[in-house]
């Protein structure tokens, strides 16, 4: 078990490398917009993880609602207002009610048949999105709109021509993310959730009403997902179906596991490492898939539990 | 009108006879060692290419049985090395790991035989349709039906009647008590595992004959395969069976009304399905 | 629990040792890039080597491969030296292609940017240049809204839009095969603009559409369509599909007798997908954007045998040749403007004349002025199972020329707003 002190050193050492981001990440041969995606995929992660690692249920969906608050971000500021925060308000909303009434109806599958399950929602959306293609631009995706700079009457955020503002812009809502979640799970609900995850017929013993648990844990994990999905939109100023599809979904859990599912920090040490190396090796050679699928295959024989369960060991001993 | 729906119903289940043929392999190594096999879509293309390069010496039947012979030998060594570790542990780590494998052998094929799609010529005589009307009752079509059956029956005689076949049905069941009854439950499992691969490459071959030959030629197959499981219902190897013949019908009909949700339809199936059998058609209680 | 999960020799400390080595390595080699010698021109491409268009992305990556070892052999641009800077956008992950052309533009800093194969690509990446301001060429998208809807004042396209490749040939399957016409759509842009381009000549002549239908993208079985085309029977079943879905419909529509009883034609096609097809199934008529066997024109045995060289003893394709129309156009323009400066190369563009050597087309090859869409011949012909040679696999009946095919500006819904300076 980590100390509290243990906790509370790696949290700040990990915002300060957050926070000093674009100062460094030139020098070592990246650029901003690569930690940018890194923060948005790590949220996406960590918000999976949150039903995953912390619930101890398996999603192989979540690229739904993602694509979802990708989408209700996108069509927003394209047709109905340019507004950044327009757009973000809704792409997250649609991902919540998504979720709370798929979430309804799913909450009393288990394992491998609630994963499969939330794929199958996931490609109606995909299915959805490609179709209908006069609203959403289906394959070709919707394009044509971008992030606004928001005005705040007495100074300017340029979000759309300044990518270390845009970088901070979305460091901020992951902040805002990651500390809703760890306040959540640090709560007696989050408790609940643990020991839903250890022994769930024990937990029902226990006089807890699993199914009501499970589904807040989802919304809420959908919700931050959707999250990640607005920032999604605003990072690439484009919506393309592929954000929905079972694929995507595929990459959060492989994040989640990398990095290592049974801690907080994990799935951004997941996302970091999965985003960055990608981006490095597929410049460095063509047959980056086979490099990748390599280290994939070596994570889980020699590190399964993630990069981070490395570490603790370490501090344990 | 009736017509048509007959002729997509009927299409539909050579289609779905295709699916089930990928399902059962990977039902197979599902339900006895609890492996999520994510690259059997890979495992398929290695059996369609070792087909292809096999075809100029031994022709296309030649190529037909040992091809996936051929490929089933590369499952076993792919399970010694890479599986056997995995087992005992959250069925979340196979899946992961064979992701990474489908990587690998979707970059590794395009290593070696090159990103352009391949030019696979099936007998000329299997090409032809049967008549006028039916057209789509190629040769070909009815081949692989034919074959499909066959390997339908001989695994079910493998499983009900050879010393192999019970234990592995046995050890679907109760893996420990076989292993404490005096099975080399190693040896099981990689034969199992092998024999599921087998299929894979066999479903590959036939695969190559009707649809263009390159490195993603199984990874748009391999989800459709999951949906036949699932919905067949876990544990179960006729519920697969039943699920991917299923799935090819629900998707032909469908094309008959609503093209484009033809791909859809499987999923929406598969989610009423579980909806309504949270355990799939014939799954067993107790099963993840 | 006990670590109990170690494989033979091999421990995890020695994995991880040698996993942080070799990431050392990687991070180390953009230091030692820049050492050497003076900044040389940038160019980047943006495109598929990996997934279902990978053959296309990398057959565009050799085409601008060959143009830069000309270009470099002939003095470089403006004195320096061309570097050609590949990444990979996976064939279907946008978001990947959108972070390379971040990495190209803020990173690499690269002067021209190349790219994609895939329309969607293509339109999200025109949207990042134009905010960048960086000329951008596009290889392989076909999308009309690149040089239409969607057009940018930096943004130019080698490759045809859909309406001028349907304009090319429907003439001649009117003519020669009959007024009745069945599509089989893949279900996406591409695809629509293509059946709508179809229908637009089909009124034109007064012909009749008898049916449609729109098949998933990746299908990989089109029987029921096709039992429907039967249904229909037209004397014309027109196929939209391309690449892999263009592969699979053809094996079967051959494997169901089909091409004997009704004509099968389309618009576009490459010579990619004949290779994939077994030889009784090279079928159709169709339309290619270049084709390499053109004994009559100019220095285009040259540019085969140059990429035979490089490319395993096999012909271009079209796909090599946008790679490498696209790249010299980058080169050309630069030295006659004698700037980098992208506004006034974007200007000097517009009308601009791809020189016999680079164009490879017996007429007049030049980038229209008020969608900066470039206007080449088209090759209308049909597949044969062998032709003189075994690579070739298609008779150009007719070529087209691209300004005659192509509908008037104030149609492609294009309006370029130039960046106030």
């Amino acid at each position: 078990m980590r100390t509290r002190s243990q906790k509370i050193v790696a949290a700040v050492l990990i915002w300060c490398v957050l926070l000093s981001m674009p100062l460094w990440i030139n020098q070592v041969g990246g650029y901003t917009q690569l930690g940018t995606r890194v923060l948005v995929m790590a949220l996406a992660a960590m918000a999976l993880n949150f039903l995953l690692g912390f619930t101890g249920v398996l999603s192989f969906g979540h690229a739904a609602y993602f694509g979802l608050g990708v989408y209700g971000t996108g069509l927003i500021i394209k047709y109905v207002v340019s507004s950044t925060f327009a757009g973000m308000a809704v792409g997250v909303l649609t991902a919540v009610v998504a979720a709370a009434m798929i979430g309804y109806l799913i909450v009393h599958l288990r394992g491998i048949y609630f994963a499969m399950v939330t794929i199958a929602f996931g490609q109606v959306f995909y299915f959805i999105a490609y179709r209908w293609n006069g609203v959403t631009g289906g394959d070709d995706g919707l394009s044509g709109w971008n992030r606004l700079p928001i005005d705040f009457g007495v100074g300017r955020l340029d979000i759309l021509h300044s990518p270390v503002t845009f970088y901070y812009f979305v460091l901020f809502f992951f902040a805002v993310g990651v500390g809703l979640m760890a306040m959540l799970l640090r709560s007696p609900f989050g408790r609940t959730l643990l020991a839903i995850r250890e022994n769930e017929r024990r937990t029902r013993f226990l006089g807890v009403v699993v199914e009501r648990h499970i589904w807040l844990s989802w919304v809420i994990s959908c919700t931050f997902v959707g999250l990640a999905g607005a920032l999604y939109a605003l990072l690439n100023n484009f919506a393309d179906p592929h954000d929905l599809r079972w694929d995507q979904s595929g990459e959060f859990v492989i994040m989640a596991v990398l990095g290592g599912m049974r801690s907080f920090w994990g799935p951004l040490v997941g996302a970091a490492i999965f985003v960055v190396l990608q981006d490095y090796v597929s410049t460095m050679t063509e047959n980056w898939m086979s490099f990748i699928g390599m280290f994939f295959v070596l994570v889980v024989l020699f590190f399964p539990r993630g990069v981070l369960g490395v570490f603790r060991r370490r501090i344990a001993t | 009108m009736t017509q048509l729906i007959l002729y997509d119903a009927f299409n539909g289940l050579i289609v779905g006879a295709f699916y089930a043929l990928m399902a059962l392999g990977l039902s197979l190594i599902l339900n006895l060692s609890g492996v999520i096999n994510f690259a059997h879509g890979g495992f398929l293309a290695i059996g369609a290419y070792i087909a292809f390069t096999l075809i100029p010496y031994v022709g296309f039947w030649g190529a037909l049985v040992i091809a996936p012979a051929l490929t089933g030998i590369f499952g076993l060594i792919i399970e010694r090395l890479l599986i056997r570790p995995l087992y005992g542990r959250d069925p979340l780590y196979s899946l992961l790991l064979t992701f990474g494998l489908a990587f690998m052998f979707e970059d590794g094929t395009r290593y070696i035989w090159g990103p352009s799609t391949l030019p696979f010529s099936v007998p000329d005589w299997l090409n032809e349709p049967l008549s006028g009307q039916y057209f789509f009752l190629t040769g070909y079509r009815l081949f692989m039906v034919a074959l499909v059956s066959l390997t339908v029956i001989v695994l079910f005689v493998l499983l009900t009647r050879t010393r192999l076949g019970v234990r592995i049905r046995a050890g679907t069941l109760d893996l420990e008590t076989v292993s404490v009854l005096g099975v080399n439950v190693r040896i099981l499992r990689s034969l199992n595992f092998g024999l599921g691969i087998y299929m894979a490459g066999l479903a590959g071959v036939l695969a190559a004959g009707m649809l263009g030959l390159q490195p993603t030629i199984g990874s748009d197959l391999i989800m459709p395969s999951f949906v036949a499981v699932i919905i067949g219902g876990l544990g179960s190897l006729p519920g697969t069976l039943v699920g991917g013949l299923l799935i090819g019908v629900a998707s032909g009909l469908t094309t008959v009304w609503f093209p484009s949700a033809s791909e859809a339809v499987i999923y929406v199936l598969m989610a009423l399905v579980l909806l309504v059998r949270p355990r799939g058609l014939f799954g067993e209680e107790g099963r993840f | 629990m006990s670590n109990s999960t170690v494989h033979g020799a091999i421990g995890r400390r020695t994995v991880l040792k040698a996993g942080l080595a070799l990431g050392a390595m990687q991070i180390a080699s953009p230091f030692v890039i820049k050492a050497l010698g003076e900044e040389p021109i940038k160019i980047g491409l943006d495109d598929t080597f990996t997934g279902t268009y990978a053959v296309l992305g990398r057959n565009e990556q050799i085409g601008c491969e060959l143009a830069v070892d000309e270009i470099n052999k002939k003095g470089g641009i403006l004195g320096r030296q061309v570097q050609l800077l590949s990444e990979d956008s996976t064939s279907t992950d946008t978001g990947t292609a959108v972070q390379k052309a971040h990495k190209l533009i803020d990173r690499d800093k690269v002067n021209f940017f190349l790219g994609n194969v895939n329309s969607a690509m293509a339109l999200a990446l025109g949207d990042v240049t134009a905010q960048a301001g960086v000329l951008h060429i596009v290889t392989g998208g076909h999308t009309d809204a690149v040089t239409g809807t969607d057009c940018h004042w930096n943004v130019f396209r080698v490759c045809n839009t859909t309406r001028m490749e349907t304009n090319s040939v429907s003439k001649l399957l009117f003519d020669k095969f009959g007024k009745k016409w069945y599509f089989l759509t893949p279900d996406y842009a591409f695809g629509h603009t293509l059946q709508q381009g179809f229908e637009a000549s089909l009124k034109k002549f007064g012909g009749t559409e008898v049916g449609a239908s729109l098949t998933p993208l990746g299908s990989t079985d089109f029987s029921s369509y096709l039992i429907k085309a039967q249904s229909a029977n037209p004397d014309v079943i027109i196929v939209l599909e391309a690449g892999q879905d263009a592969v699979n419909c053809l094996k079967q529509a051959v494997q169901f007798g089909l091409d004997k009883k009704f004509h099968i034609a389309g618009a576009q096609q490459e010579l990619e997908v004949l290779e994939g097809l077994p030889p009784n199934a090279r079928i159709g008529t169709w339309v290619f954007e270049w084709y390499w066997n053109q004994p009559n024109v100019p220095h285009v045995n040259e540019f085969v045998a140059s990429i035979k060289k490089i490319n395993n003893g096999k012909v271009p394709t079209a796909r090599h040749w946008f790679g490498y129309a696209a790249t010299w156009t980058c080169a050309l323009i630069a030295n006659e403007k004698k700037t980098l400066k992208a506004e006034t190369l974007a200007k000097g563009l517009e009308n601009f004349q791809l020189p016999p050597e680079v164009a490879l087309m017996p007429d007049k090859v030049f980038y229209r002025a008020g969608d900066h869409q470039l206007m080449p011949d088209l090759y209308v012909g049909h597949a044969v199972e062998k032709g003189s040679t075994e690579e070739d696999l298609f008779h150009v009946d007719q070529i087209v020329k691209g300004e005659e095919a192509a509908p008037p500006v104030s149609e492609t819904g294009c309006h370029i707003k130039w960046p106030q300076t």
